[in-house]
């Protein structure tokens, strides 16, 4: 296996590899973000009064 | 064992089971990815039109093809809450929409990357991307006027009007390489005809397509669980969290 040429995808290394580093921003940051959004909305719902929580088991 | 499924339609009871199932849908997801990459750049051959650029087709298709149909699954969730008065749909509706424009936008700018080598031009405005643009400006007309309405439930209809009407544009954009003459590719595969592919690539093709849906599953229910906690907060009766509910058991037993 040839590594270097594996890397430069017969010169359409900017592409290809854009093509995925772009995939894995946008899919990675939507996992990150979504884990971020419960954090925050659990902390918000947790500081309720017990009891206020309880009554809706 | 007898399930109530009905239970299931209240999304305070929903919201564990939700968290229950992203792992089981998350972890293949990420084993699927390994796979299908694996398949697409060790195993299937170099095109011996494209060269390797055709290699974006891995993620390229997958996306175009999860953007549609996750419009549709959208239009139809948000159709079965506004019909049937059940949150629940409309909350997985609101959900789906967000996973849908990017996965709508990762096709386009794949697109865009694999345009301009082999066409030479990041963009033009054939159908086939004119509508794929469509489909995006659907999916992001439908997440703002949602958050342009107070109320919830009233945001749920508007958006599901949105939506339905909206999926007009899912066999535009199918059919469109065929109604028009376009400087996009026909399709490859088709349900009675042979694929035109290497099978090494159509199987990485399809691995791929597997791992998005899996993706697609995981992160859509932890967005519905983002949604439930907030909207729940919001109408004065709070989800009671697992965090939450193992703290107060911990300060019981004390």
């Amino acid at each position: 296996m040839n590594w270097s040429r594996f890397f430069s995808m017969g010169g359409y290394a900017f592409y290809v590899w854009g093509s995925y580093v772009i995939a894995l921003i946008v899919m990675g940051g939507e996992v990150v973000a979504l884990r971020q959004r419960r954090k925050t909305a659990a902390a918000r719902t947790d500081n309720i009064s017990p009891a206020k929580q309880s009554e809706r088991l | 064992m007898k399930i109530n499924w009905y239970k299931y339609a209240s999304p305070a009871n929903f919201y564990p089971v939700a968290g229950k199932l992203v792992p089981l849908f998350g972890i293949p997801a990420v084993l699927l990815f390994i796979l299908g990459l694996y398949v697409g750049f060790f195993v299937a051959p170099t095109d011996f039109q494209q060269g390797d650029a055709y290699r974006i087709i891995f993620i390229h298709v997958p996306a175009a093809w999860m953007g549609m149909m996750l419009y549709v699954l959208m239009a139809a969730y948000a159709g079965i809450g506004w019909a049937f008065n059940a949150r629940l749909a409309s909350m997985m509706a609101t959900a789906l929409s967000t996973t849908g424009a990017m996965f709508t936008f990762l096709s386009l700018a794949t697109g865009s990357l694999w345009g301009k080598p082999t066409w030479g031009t990041w963009w033009v405005w054939d159908a086939r991307m004119t509508s794929t643009l469509i489909l995006l400006f659907l999916y992001i007309g439908f997440i703002s006027l949602q958050a342009a309405i107070d109320d919830p439930r009233r945001a749920d209809r508007a958006g599901a009007i949105l939506a339905l009407v909206g999926v007009i544009n899912v066999p535009i954009i199918y059919f469109s390489v065929q109604w028009w003459n376009t400087l996009h590719q026909g399709a490859t595969i088709r349900l009675l005809n042979k694929p035109t592919m290497a099978p090494p690539m159509l199987a990485a093709m399809f691995i791929m397509l597997g791992a998005c849906w899996l993706y697609s599953v995981a992160v859509v229910l932890m967005r519905l669980r983002c949604i439930i906690i907030e909207r729940e907060y919001e109408a004065g009766r709070p989800v009671l969290t697992s965090a939450r509910r193992a703290q107060l058991s911990r300060m019981e037993s004390v």
